[in-house]
Order: structure tokens, then sequence, then C-alpha cells
């Protein structure tokens, strides 16, 4: 990186992606050739930079400044000004929404003085597509540390020390299930990298793999030399294209410079890896439904133990980890157990990825150190909720987690604490509500994917799931009775104790915890009828105010079945037996006159 | 199963019979055939699946089974510009149920369904990875970022004109 003086990162991730930052990407180099600036700035392409609310993001380098929402055309400004004259783009810069002043430095930015990046320590600062890049901020000095100075067991060890955790949502010892797997005997054993990340609302996983591939490759041969595998097995959803591209690029560049293959660095050790394709399931999640969906069979679990470690892939000694996972590896071996061990709180160490979206004002990948609260996390890295309204709860966990509510807003974030508080880490999906949510229908959402993603091998959560779904859409339609709440406990505690796989053992957290955290709301549907929130259309019927109403007959042409009926200057009225609940009236009145009951 | 009925002609049975010679007609490669083969036909009937079941040497119904375990495998044709709404929880929470409607509204479709005159087909996924821009859209490879109910009409116009 040395001969450039300037060096552009434009953010290309999926979400930046989205925004047209490819052509903004073009824009700017063809700028710089224009002006025959080719030896002096540098433009690339990174992954992820976190602040994916305000994308496309354009970084410059050396002095840290950081456009937001950057569009193709304002590649010309920022050449001509800030690279040739040396005058920040004020417009472009990020904003503080509270004092309204502009950040000329993203380190002074709200968003990053939380955070610790070392799963994403490279995601927005290399180029993922060029392994000099990797190379050049200590990439594979691990693996070559572990191949000419460790032992499998020392390195074992060191990752025991580390404490580091599973980051794919179960939270298992790493280092133990490396030491299980090395234990297990066989002629040919494999190192898997769950890179399934079914949780729909996360892309914590994904982002790594677009933005720094070679972290996940090189921890997974560090495992493979752990536990004496030669070969390695990416599972990866169909529906990451660019990951999978990237994963590509990245395998291939590793093989030319010697650190993939047959005798790796001229160590003798051996290791390779392939990639297998998900295609949308989301129990292929769970390591044994991924190992026999890896054998081309259908992805349903089976019963553990056996574990993978002992028999996984075509019966072999398996090791799952997740992307998160692997991504900390190699940081742990370069800079020490004890380093890695001080982050964080004594039983959770480190850092923890997360997809922070929903009604947050900086929706994005965060990544903090464990411990930290969800106040925190909220107000000061999410920068509040959305346009100013009340936090109702967070959701932690994905389908398989709960919500956390005020109470919990001052909880240190850790494994532990989660579940004590009745929802769990998960692999990373956090997703902030506000007063406008409706919890019942919430509950209903994640049982929906539930219904949909149950492999429907075993009965309770095939046909339990179900049934708990038709008693939440009763309740939502203002039908339900207190009997089905109680109906909603138990069934959900059966399907819970019963379930084969961790699907259907986790699925009714949603609902248990909404009913733990908001049972009034359950009540209001149920006794009163109502929809607190005015979320479920059912329960809810909008009135036009006869006193503010001035006949102008905006809602009447805006209502797509004609409900209004009313003259010109007089006051109108909705028919509610033809009224679909759109609510194209309210956003199209001027005058506030429709209200919701 | 030496001379199935096939609908498909020669030309596209040997490409088929190709990719699964890719993979070495191995059975436990079935995923990675079926990917293929539906990126090339678009979508999996049953006449494709026979022929991979008797490339790889395994039964139809094993091929069945896996093609409609995985929501990824379709057995009806996309339309020529397949809609997608997200309904991950991002998307959720910031109103994608009411996109959906509009789009079932305005298209008159059902979630699954093509348009009679195979323009559009509609489907829902989860989660493109774009949280920040929710709720999301996607239309072929094009990503609509923060659509409104209102903003559906002028998506679809695009796409009609
Ligand atoms: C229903 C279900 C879905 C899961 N989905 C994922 C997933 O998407 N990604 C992941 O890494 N682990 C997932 N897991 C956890 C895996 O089974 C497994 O524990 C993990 O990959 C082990 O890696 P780790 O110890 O590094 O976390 C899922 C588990 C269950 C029960
Ligand atoms: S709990 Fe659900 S997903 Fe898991 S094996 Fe049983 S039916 Fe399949
Ligand atoms: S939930 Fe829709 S893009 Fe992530």
């Amino acid at each position: 990186m040395a001969k450039f003086k300037i060096h552009l990162l434009v953010c290309g991730g999926t979400g930046c992606r989205a925004s047209e930052s490819e052509a903004l990407f073009h824009n700017l180099k063809a700028t710089i050739s224009e002006k025959g600036l080719e030896n002096e700035v540098q433009v690339i392409t990174t992954g992820c930079f976190g602040f994916c609310e305000k994308g496309p993001i354009v970084k410059v380098m050396p002095d840290n400044t950081f456009y937001t929402q950057v569009t193709p055309a304002d590649a010309i400004e920022i050449i001509e000004e800030h690279v040739i004259k040396g005058r920040k783009v004020q417009r472009l810069l990020y904003e503080n929404p509270e004092t309204k002043e502009k950040v000329v430095d993203s380190k002074k930015m709200g968003f990053y003085r939380k955070q610790l990046r070392i799963a994403l320590r490279n995601c927005g600062f290399i180029d993922p597509e060029n392994i000099d890049e990797y190379i050049g901020r200590d990439g594979y000095m691990a693996l070559g540390k572990c191949l000419t100075e460790l032992t499998p067991e020392q390195v074992i060890e060191i990752m025991k020390k580390s404490g580091l955790r599973g980051r794919g949502g179960g939270g298992f010892p790493a280092g133990l299930k490396w030491e299980i797997t090395r234990a297990s005997k066989a002629d040919q054993k494999y190192v898997v990298c769950n890179a399934d990340e079914g949780d729909p609302g996360a892309f914590m996983d994904r982002s790594i793999l677009e933005g720094d591939p070679h972290s996940v490759i090189e921890a997974m041969a560090i495992c493979g030399y752990c536990i004496d595998a030669s070969k390695g097995l990416v599972y990866i959803r169909a529906e990451y294209p660019l990951a999978i591209e990237r994963l590509k690029t990245a395998i291939k560049q590793a093989r030319e410079y010697g650190l993939l293959g047959e005798n790796v660095l001229g160590t003798g050790f051996s290791f390779d890896i392939e990639l297998r394709y998900g295609a949308g399931a989301f129990v292929c999640g769970e390591e044994t439904a991924l190992i026999h969906s890896m054998e081309g069979l259908r992805g349903e679990p089976t019963v553990k133990p056996p574990f993978p470690s002992v028999s996984g892939y075509l019966g072999k000694p398996t090791n799952v980890n997740n992307v998160e996972t692997f991504a900390n590896v190699p940081v742990i071996i370069n800079r020490g157990a004890e380093w890695f061990a001080s982050i964080g709180t004594e039983k959770s160490r480190g850092t923890k990825v997360f997809a922070l979206a929903g009604k947050i004002n900086n929706v994005g990948l965060i990544e903090v150190p464990m411990g930290i609260t969800l106040r925190e996390v909220i107000y000061e890295i999410g920068g509040g909720i959305k346009d100013g309204k009340e936090f109702k709860a967070v959701q932690t966990g994905g389908p398989s987690g709960g919500c956390l509510t005020q109470r919990h807003l001052d909880t240190p974030i850790d494994y532990d604490n989660l579940i004590a508080a009745g929802s769990m880490m998960g692999s990373g999906g956090m997703i902030v509500m506000d007063e406008d949510d409706c919890m019942v229908s919430i509950a209903k959402f994640y049982l929906d994917f539930t219904v949909e993603e149950s492999c429907g091998r075993c009965a309770p959560c095939r046909i339990g799931n179900k049934r708990l779904i038709e008693i939440l859409e009763k309740i939502c339609k203002g039908e339900g009775t207190m009997d089905d709440l109680d109906n909603l406990r138990n069934l959900s505690q059966v399907i819970k104790d019963t379930s084969l796989c961790g699907l259907g053992q986790t699925s009714p957290n949603p609902v248990l915890s909404t009913m733990e955290n908001f049972y009034e709301e359950y009540i209001a549907h149920v006794m009163d009828k109502k929809c607190p929130s005015g979320q479920c259309k059912s329960l809810l019927q909008y009135i036009i105010d006869a006193e503010n109403c001035v006949g102008c007959t905006a809602c009447a042409r805006n209502c797509p079945v004609n409900a209004i009926i009313g003259e010109r200057k007089g006051v109108h009225v909705i028919d509610q037996a033809v009224c679909i609940k759109c609510g194209a009236c309210m956003e199209k009145c001027k005058f506030n006159a429709v209200f919701i009951k | 199963m030496a001379s199935i009925n096939i609908k498909l002609n020669q030309e596209k049975v040997s490409q088929l019979q190709d990719i699964c010679k890719e993979f070495n007609n191995d059975k436990g490669e079935l995923i990675n055939v079926l990917h293929k083969a539906q990126h090339l036909f678009g979508y999996l009937p049953a006449e494709v699946q026979e022929v991979i079941a008797h490339e790889l040497k395994t039964s139809a119904a094993h091929v069945y089974g896996v093609v409609t375990f995985y929501s990824f495998f379709t057995m009806t044709p996309k339309g020529e510009h397949p809609i997608s709404i997200c309904m991950g929880t991002a998307c959720y929470v910031r109103g994608a149920e009411k996109v959906l409607d509009e789009f079932k509204r305005i298209l008159k479709v059902k979630v699954g369904e093509t348009t009679p005159d195979g323009k559009f087909s509609l489907s829902c996924l989860r989660c493109v990875g774009a949280c920040g821009l929710a709720p999301v859209v996607m239309v072929g490879e094009k990503v609509f970022g923060r659509v409104s109910p209102d903003g559906v009409k002028d998506i679809i116009g695009e796409y009609t004109k």
C-alpha cells in the first residue's frame, strides 16, 4: 500500500451494491484516470463497513474521512475537491444527528467508538479479492506459526485458553470441539465451515465472507492441522452469490500461493477446501442436517449423539464451526490466548458481531465486546430509535430467540445472561422494535417462519408449531379466548421438550418470551379485542373525523376498493364492510382527519 | 428406465447429461447437479428430474424428495420478471407485509404464482443482506430499497412499459 498517497475505499457489500456502489467505483476510477492521478490515488472495493444505513460509503485514507450516501454522480466532486484541492466535501460527510455537526474523522463517530473489531478486523479495510492485502495485514502468519512452531496439541491448548465459544448459536467451546475431533480416530476427517446463516434478518457471516474470505480459509487450515484433516468444506447458501464468488477467488489465490493444497508452505501438511451449496432450508444450518445436505440428501437432522466430531460427513469425524468462530482464530494465534481472554466477560470471551436492524437509526453490522449492555448498543452505537419513537423490545437469536425489553437494557450481553433473560445469543441477529410493533404479530411472524422451515421429521415440531400459529392467528383476528392463552403456553412447553432438533426445541421461544414480557398485549387482543399498537388489521377500524374532514376527496380517490363515500366539500365516511384496512386514506389525508380506532 | 418418454429435446438432454458427468454421476452431488440444472432450465420439471435420477442411478422419488425439500428449487417456471419480497425480520418490522399485499393486489396473484401473461411471478425470500434499505424488493437481480406500498405501482410500471 506504500506508494499511493491517497486511498479511496468503496464499500462493495451487498447493501451498498444495491445502491449503485459499483457504478460509483467505476466513476471514481474513470475520473482518476482522466486527471492522470493513477499513480497517486488508489481506489479499491472493500467489504462491508458496517454502516449500512447510510450507504453507499466511501472512506478516504489516510485521513479517515467517511462519506455517506454517495451517488455515482458524486465521484467527480470527491476527486476534484477532496483529492486534488484537499477540501472535504462537506455535504457528503456524516452528520451527528444530535449536534448536527459534521464528523470529519470516522473514529469520532458514535457508531464506531464503542465497537471492537476482531472478526471484522479486515472488513472495510482490504480488497477481499486480493490476497496480498490480506497478507499485508498479518494474513496467513498464524497458519505459518502453527505449522512451523506449534504442535496441534499446543494450538488446541491456545484455543481452549482463549475461551472462544462457537458463534453459530450454541456457544460450545471451540478448542474443546477441536480436541474431541482430534481424539476421534479415522483415516479421513473433515473441517466444515457452516455458512448457512438462516436467521432471517442477519448478515454477519455473509459480510465476513464478502469482506475477508481469507481469514476463514486460514482458520480452516489451522483447524485441519489440529484435527488431522486434509479436507475442508464450506457449506454456503446459494442465495449469497457475491460471497460465493469472493470465496472461490480467495481459495484459488491461496492455492497459487501454496497456502492450500499439497504440502502447505513446504511443511508436509496438506489441506484443500471445496464449496457445497445450500438450497434454501433453514434447518440445514443445524449441523447434522447440514451434513446430510452435503451428502446430497434431504437436510433432515438426526439424533445426537453421535456428534459430528465422532461421526459426521460420510460417517467420518467432522469438525463443524461457524464462519465468525473461524474468523476469530488467526487473531487469537497471532496475539495470544491471554489477549483474547482479557476481552469480554468471564464465561463469554471476546467479541460478537451483530446485525443491528429494525426501527433503529443506524442499521448495520457491528462488533462489540461481550458484556456491553443493550442500552449502549441501541442508543450509542445504534443512534437510538427511528423517528424519535419509544423503544419497545429487541429481538435476539432469530426464530429460536426471544424479545428483551426495557427491563433488560442494562444487562451485559453474553451467552448466559441472554438465556437467563429468556432469549439467546443466536447467530447475531438483533432486531429493534418500537411502540408501533405488535408483539403478538411478531410471535406469529417467527412461528410462520418455523412452520415453513420445519423439516417435518418429528411430530411435535411439524404439528405442534402449526397449532401454535393457528392459535396466534385466531388471537390476532380477535377470536381468541383465555383458554387459548393457556393452550399456547402448554403446547409450547411440550414442543420444547419433545422435538428432535434445535429448531423445534427453540421454536416456541418467541411465543413464550412475548407472553412473559408483554402479557398485557395478549390480554388486550383476547379480552378487549384491541391491538394496542394498531397492527392487527382485523382489530382496527379506519374512521374519518367529521370535524376535520374538509371533503377534499383525496381519500376516496385513493381508496383501492372504493370504500369511501361522500360529496366534494362534504364529510366523507368509510364503509367498514368494504374497507380492507390498507391505510391508504390515512396516508393521503392532509388534514389528519383519518384515525384508527 | 432406459427409455423414458421425454418431452425435452435431445440437445437439452445431453446438456443435462453433461452436467451429471461433470460431477462423476455421483449421487452425493445431487444438490450441485440440481443447482446447475435449474440454472439451465429455470426450473426443475418432472422430466428433468427423471433424467437426473437415471444418470445418477438413483430413484426419481429420491430426486423429487430432495427437490421439494429445498425452497430454492422450483418445479414451476418463474415469470419473465421474478419479483421477490424480502420477508426477513428487518424488512417485516419496517412494513414488508403491506408492500407484499400491494403487489398481490395489483398483480392479482398469490405468493408462488405467476401472472397469466407470464410476465411476473411473486415470491418471498428471507433477508437479502440489505437490511439498511428495508423494506427490500428484488425484481430479477435488481434491488429496490425503502419500498413503500405507494411505490409498488411504479416498480411494476418500470417493467410493463
Ligand atoms: C435450527 C438450527 C439452525 C442453525 N443455523 C445455523 C446457522 O445458520 N449457522 C451456524 O453457524 N450455525 C447454525 N446452527 C448451529 C449449528 O448446529 C452448529 O452448532 C454450529 O454450526 C457449530 O459451530 P460453532 O460451534 O462454531 O458455533 C443452527 C442450529 C439449529 C438447531
Ligand atoms: S424439530 Fe422440527 S426441524 Fe427438527 S427434526 Fe423435528 S421436525 Fe425437523
Ligand atoms: S431482512 Fe430484508 S434485507 Fe435483511
